[in-house]
């Protein structure tokens, strides 16, 4: 052991780690907190000059309307103070040699002709650079210097010079750079770098490329100057971009006031230069952007031209009719193509038709393009390097199996490389890549790493109050709107602060350093950020805080964005005044504020698994395959879940096979211990200490575990409409699909089938899509015209949801003369079951008249819903369920495998419906997160908990029975029984403080004299009149 | 910290201090981020802040409780927007209520002064816990309910009153009656039990009554 320490230290072994991680996105990112989170050591090597990846560039995320840089850039200051990540950014990857567990990598860093360790990122050198660029990050709809930083917020804080267009890079002219920088930073002579690292596993997580429309010359991309993408939309959303949040269009930057979205551009498409897949993303992105329109212009007027609606994930019907009964909000189902553009007011028009009122040609102010993802640029070059395989669109070929492994052994995938993802998919996905990673490497896991080391806490208890305000402009976000240098003079003047300044984005790393800088150069011992949200940012401050030497709980946050700037856009006067109080509150509360220790609570290295189907046993067998001992419990007497009774997927795989060979691995797993017809009787402890109490063929015992992985399944609609259960014509989809299997009589006897979609749900009592339907019923009609090819198949259908690359087999159903036609909800079919066989009314949507259907067979797509346990297992567990019932994540985006309870995931179809392999996905990921726990020695618990003043403590008891987490108790004291908190079990939420009659209990940070103080600040003028 | 966190001491403190209205935002009945549902505690703490701003003559509308999750900003922004609207309705505290300013202090501080009286029987007595907020309405609407708090918190608030205004100066038996905004016979009964008990005393020179 203490070899391996020292030559970890000396030179040669420098360039040694545990996980390459190709791509700095969103999905790199969890991959390499993850990873280092687990015990490992992780290179992740990005090729542009900042982390971020695409999810940088958006405005908001769907379906919550998160601002994405707000919630995406505390992770990059989490994995540029992460000891076990190294960022290189401005590098591409140019050789892999070796093999599984030993790659050798040869990594080219481009020269940035700027010396990073020597730029503090103060960007005087863009001030001074005479050559003007249009701005990459801002899709070039505005201007930048030919030096510049990526975006305020970039990690690493550096600024980069564009060969391309730099005077002296191109001319050998100007360098007035180098003159200007003060740091010596620049460096005109730079050259690539070389550079040998070693790793045992890789992971690539390069991203996607969003289609370019100029290539195939249709929209008028590029010809028309009002013509966007949607991407560069989001820029011109964003308030950081091009026109700092308010909505113009690029030809006369007026506002526009009539917009027009084009769906699927590059999607769906089987032309040349088109993608034949669904790009997944677009309808929900589309409708997020109208929301987000409609916030910033209530009297815009919106119009989206679309094909299917693609509502297919969690809440995302929900946020589709949000959008779509805004007022002047159109949805249009039609082909379109556009037209011309006006000559004088650059208007555009477009064609499109409706089936009522035929071709019609309309202008519009603006045209947004959704255009689809394509795989990343020189993707075959990337293939190249890394001796990996594609799939026929040219993103990753996956195994289907194990959609994380690529071709080759040790080369995992995560991210939209694997596919068009949204952002959860992503993050779900890098967490997997940990559990496969940790699979591989578990015999190296810890060996390289290392702690954070922070300087002691300064001992504040004998020093006057020294308060430290900061105030940040959030870009234009906050600085638009309220006077910040009027706020930070008044600052001034409030009692207990003795420093007041302001920052343009307090969350970048440089102005966050500036912060600790002041804390320790002026003494400070309180500090009060006035930003945004503590939601996203107060972790972020609270380690600023650490590395200045004070206590974390130091720390205080006054939101004047959300609360103040967003909300008074158009009254910046009261706007100025209304910060300043908010302020003004939160200094009187700082000066409360005491110090609090955070403790480390010892972690029970075993893991419990609830469910034991594929989501389940997937999520088990990771985590006793990294070496901790697991505990599957299942209700019923065998493993297998919902999934024994799918036969195959939509691309092919063999399920039943897959299957038993799991369930034969998970049974014979040394350290799985699984425990069938197991009911669980009651759940206690915390995270990395649970106990929970199971019974089992009459036994019952105490399982002690330190994480628990919630994967309850869910189970399909029994139907009360269409005839079904009246008779045995009319089937489920899966009992069909057993049919199928079985190659039954009813089956191959059959003449004509028809399917009905969405069946039980996408209506008001269950107002969701099961966004797996779609895909099953295409399945099926294939698998049925393989059997019999003249068999006639009608599928009666509200949207086809065949999103990503499930759309080529959409379209082959098509070609093999599966009829689709669409119904609304309004005009149901209805069904009649007569003696000779079913009649199927529809009406037809081109006609429409009343069209009927003979059929042998009617098959419904029923929908997935919650399974019957998961009321009881999320009471159990003290987790909560969505408004649908099935399992609610910590964070919709960046927290998809959470519980908001510490130590406690979720996985497979409990989350939501979802296809097998998303499953399968999932299960490694939640495994990933719970690994997380697991593998470390201790978890921290908060140190804002109750704490009990004895002496005035009644012993009435009301907080005992206040607190649903049992952490008080009465303990005998010289003076009577006195009320007792287990700092450990408190949870923080302060229901007992509102009961106790005396004010013996406290919550720690937020006691009566903390609130008070506030409460006393909202209104001082007014009190003393 | 859970809505279920807010004192009612908290809000009282508010009002002394001269707001106009007192808003809370709690999560989504099921949305809980404790598990514990502290939000149902926080309604039922509204409702009864309520009952008691009431029993002061207060309009009760003035404390508001509503449900937001983070992500419904233009929510919060339309039920702020209202609130302010109807509290301009209502008039200045005090004011919108007719009631005089140092009485409405008084007054305030009548209630402050008994909040950890009423946190007590408020868990022997009053406590119920439903599953949805029309249930809650019900329950405090009920006749139950009226005679509890009536049995429990009417008579000793009014004492708590009579202390508080006699502490601005001795009053007459019509000034008192005004202010409390009681019927001449409780206020006739308060007076005699608050005497006998020795909390006040009748001024024979002034033709008041004030403090011992």
């Amino acid at each position: 052991m203490s070899h391996s320490i020292e030559t970890q230290n000396s030179a040669p072994e420098k360039n040694l780690g545990d996980v390459l991680i190709v791509g700095g996105g969103i999905s790199g990112i969890q991959a390499s907190l993850d990873l280092a989170n687990s015990g490992f050591k992780v290179y992740l090597v990005d090729k542009s000059p900042a982390l971020g990846g695409k999810m940088s560039q958006l405005d908001k995320t769907f379906p919550s309307n998160d601002c994405s840089m707000c919630i995406e850039s505390p992770k990059f200051i989490e994995c540029s103070r992460n000891p076990n990540i190294e960022i290189i950014t401005y590098t591409e990857v140019d050789r892999v040699e070796g093999e599984a567990g030993d790659f050798k990598v040869t990594l080219i860093k481009k020269p940035r002709y700027i010396i990073e360790e020597k730029c503090t990122g103060c960007t005087i050198c863009v001030d001074y650079c005479p050559v003007k660029i249009p701005d990459p990050f801002n899709q070039n709809l505005s201007e930048n210097k030919a030096v510049h930083i990526l975006f305020s917020q970039a990690v690493p804080l550096v600024t980069y010079v564009d060969p391309e267009t730099c005077l002296y890079l191109k001319e050998g002219k100007c360098q007035i750079c180098v003159g200007a920088c003060k740091t010596n930073a620049i460096d005109l002579h730079q050259k690539p770098e070389k550079m040998e690292i070693e790793v045992g596993a890789i992971l690539l997580s390069p991203g996607f490329e969003t289609f370019d429309p100029k290539l195939r010359g249709d929209f008028g991309y590029g010809r028309m100057e009002n013509v966007v993408t949607s991407l560069d939309y989001e820029r011109i959303l964003c308030s950081t971009g091009p026109y700092e949040g308010t909505i113009r269009r690029p030809s006369d930057k007026k506002h526009p006031s009539k917009i027009a979205w084009i769906q699927c551009v590059g999607s769906r498409q089987v032309l040349p230069g088109g993608n034949s897949y669904c790009s997944a993303v677009c309808c929900a992105y589309t409708q997020k952007q109208v929301i987000l329109t409609k916030d910033h212009d209530a009297g815009m007027d919106a119009t989206i031209f679309h094909n299917d609606i693609r509502a297919y994930g969690k809440d995302f019907e929900r946020f589709y009719q949000r959008a779509e009964k805004l007022s002047d909000v159109r949805f249009i189902r039609s082909y379109v193509t556009v037209g011309k553009e006006m000559p004088d007011s650059k208007n555009v028009t477009v064609r499109y038709s409706t089936l009522d009122e035929g071709v019609k040609e309309e202008e519009f102010d603006m045209v947004v393009l959704s255009v689809g993802l394509n795989p990343p640029n020189d993707v075959q070059g990337l293939a190249k390097t890394f001796d990996i395989e594609l799939n026929q669109h040219g993103f990753c070929k996956t195994n289907p199996v194990n959609p994380i492994e690529t071709s080759r052994k040790g080369v995992f995938v995560s991210g939209a490389f694997t596919g068009p993802l949204d952002i959860p998919e992503s993050v779900v996905t890098a967490s997997g890549a940990d559990a496969l990673c940790g699979e591989l490497l578990n015999y190296r896991r810890g060996r390289l790493e290392r702690e954070r080391v922070y300087p002691p806490e300064r001992d504040t208890s004998q020093e006057e109050l020294k308060i430290g305000v900061v105030i940040c402009h959030c870009g234009a976000n906050i600085g638009r709107i309220v006077d910040i240098p009027a706020v930070v003079e008044y600052a001034k003047t409030l009692p207990g602060v003795s420093y007041a300044g302001e920052n343009l984005f307090a969350c970048s790393t440089e102005n966050a350093k500036q912060i600790s800088d002041a804390i320790a150069a002026k003494g400070l011992n309180r500090v009060v950020l006035g930003a945004c949200t503590p939601r996203t940012h107060e972790p972020l401050f609270r380690d600023t805080c650490r590395e200045a030497g004070i206590n974390q709980y130091f720390f205080e946050m006054a939101n004047i964005r959300e609360h103040c700037s967003w909300v008074h856009s158009r009254e910046k006067e009261s706007a100025t005044q209304k910060a300043k109080e908010i302020i003004r509150m939160s200094v009187a509360r700082a000066a409360h504020l005491e110090p609090l220790q955070e403790f480390q609570l010892p972690v029970n290295k075993a893991a419990v698994v609830v469910g034991g189907g594929l989501a389940g046993m997937t999520s088990a067998l990771s985590i006793a395959e990294q070496g901790f001992e697991v505990y599957l419990l299942e209700k019923d007497d065998d493993l297998g879940g919902m999934a024994r009774r799918i036969k195959y997927t939509l691309e092919g795989m063999d399920v039943q096979g897959h299957l038993s060979a799991l369930v034969k691995k998970v049974y014979r797993h040394p350290r799985v211990h699984v425990i069938t017809e197991a009911e669980i009787l009651e759940v206690s402890g915390y995270v990395g200490n649970f106990v929970t109490k199971v019974r089992s063929e009459g036994r019952v015992r105490d399982i002690e575990h330190g994480v628990a992985i919630l994967a309850t399944g869910a189970k399909e609609y029994q139907p009360t409409e269409y005839g079904f259960g009246t008779d045995d014509r009319i089937l489920t989809q899966l009992t069909l699909e057993g049919e199928i299997a079985a190659k039954s009589d009813k089956v191959t006897g059959a003449q004509s089938l028809v399917m009905i979609q969405c069946v039980g749900c996408r209506q008001a009592d269950r107002n969701y899509c099961a966004r797996v339907c779609c895909s099953q019923a295409i399945k099926n009609a294939l698998k049925l015209k393989e059997i019999n090819p003249e068999l006639e198949i009608t599928i009666l259908f509200r949207d086809m949801r065949s999103y990503g690359f499930k759309e080529n087999y959409y379209r082959e159903a098509s070609a093999k003369d599966v009829k689709f036609i669409r119904f609304t909800p309004e005009t149901k079919p209805t069904v009649e079951v007569t003696s000779g066989g079913l009649k199927i009314s529809v009406v037809d949507p081109v006609l429409g008249q009343i069209m009927e259907l003979e059929a042998d067979l009617l098959a419904l797509s029923a929908a997935v819903i919650p399974a019957d346990t998961a009321v009881d297992v999320a009471k159990l567990f003290k987790v909560s369920l969505s408004p649908d019932g099935f399992f609610q994540e910590a964070h919709v985006k960046l927290r998809p495998v959470d519980f908001a309870a510490d130590g406690i995931f979720l996985c497979g179809t409990a989350h939501y419906p979802k296809h097998l392999t998303e499953t399968i996905s999932q299960a490694y990921g939640a495994a990933g997160r719970a690994i997380c726990i697991i593998s470390g020695d201790s978890v921290t618990a908060s140190g804002a908990v109750c704490d009990v003043t004895q002496s005035d403590c009644v012993s009435c008891g009301a907080c005992i029975t206040a607190c649903t987490y049992g952490a008080i108790d009465f303990e005998d004291t010289p003076h009577g029984k006195k009320a007792r908190v287990n700092a450990v079990l408190c949870k923080g939420d302060g229901l007992c403080n509102a009961k106790c009659p005396t004010g013996a209990i406290y919550l720690k940070h937020y006691t009566d004299d903390e609130i008070m103080a506030q409460i006393d600040q909202a209104m001082p003028v007014r009190k003393k009149r | 910290m859970c809505t279920g966190r807010v004192d009612l001491a908290f809000v009282l403190r508010a009002f002394s201090n001269g707001a106009d209205g007192v808003f809370i935002g709690g999560c989504w009945p099921g949305e809980c981020h404790y598990v514990t549902e502290g939000n149902y505690d926080a309604l039922f703490n509204m409702h009864l802040g309520r009952k008691l701003l009431e029993q002061i003559g207060v309009n009760p509308e003035r404390l508001r409780l509503e449900w937001m999750s983070a992500s419904e900003g233009l929510r919060y922004a339309e039920v702020m927007n209202d609130f302010g609207k109807k509290l301009k309705q209502m008039g200045p505290l005090g004011a919108g209520e007719g009631i005089e300013e140092s009485v409405l202090a008084a007054k305030l501080e009548a209630v402050s002064k008994l909040i950890p009286y009423i946190k007590l029987v408020e868990r022997e007595r009053l406590r119920a816990r439903f599953k949805s907020e029309e249930e809650y309405e019900a329950f405090f609407a009920s006749d139950d309910f009226a005679r509890l708090f009536n049995e429990l918190v009417v008579d000793k608030l009014a004492v708590s009153q009579l202390v508080q205004i006699l502490r601005l100066g001795p009053l007459s038996t019509t000034e008192i009656t005004s202010a409390l905004g009681l019927k001449p016979s409780e206020v006739s009964r308060h007076l005699k039990d608050s005497t006998r008990h020795g909390l006040i005393r009748f001024d024979e020179g002034l033709k008041r009554f004030a403090l011992v």
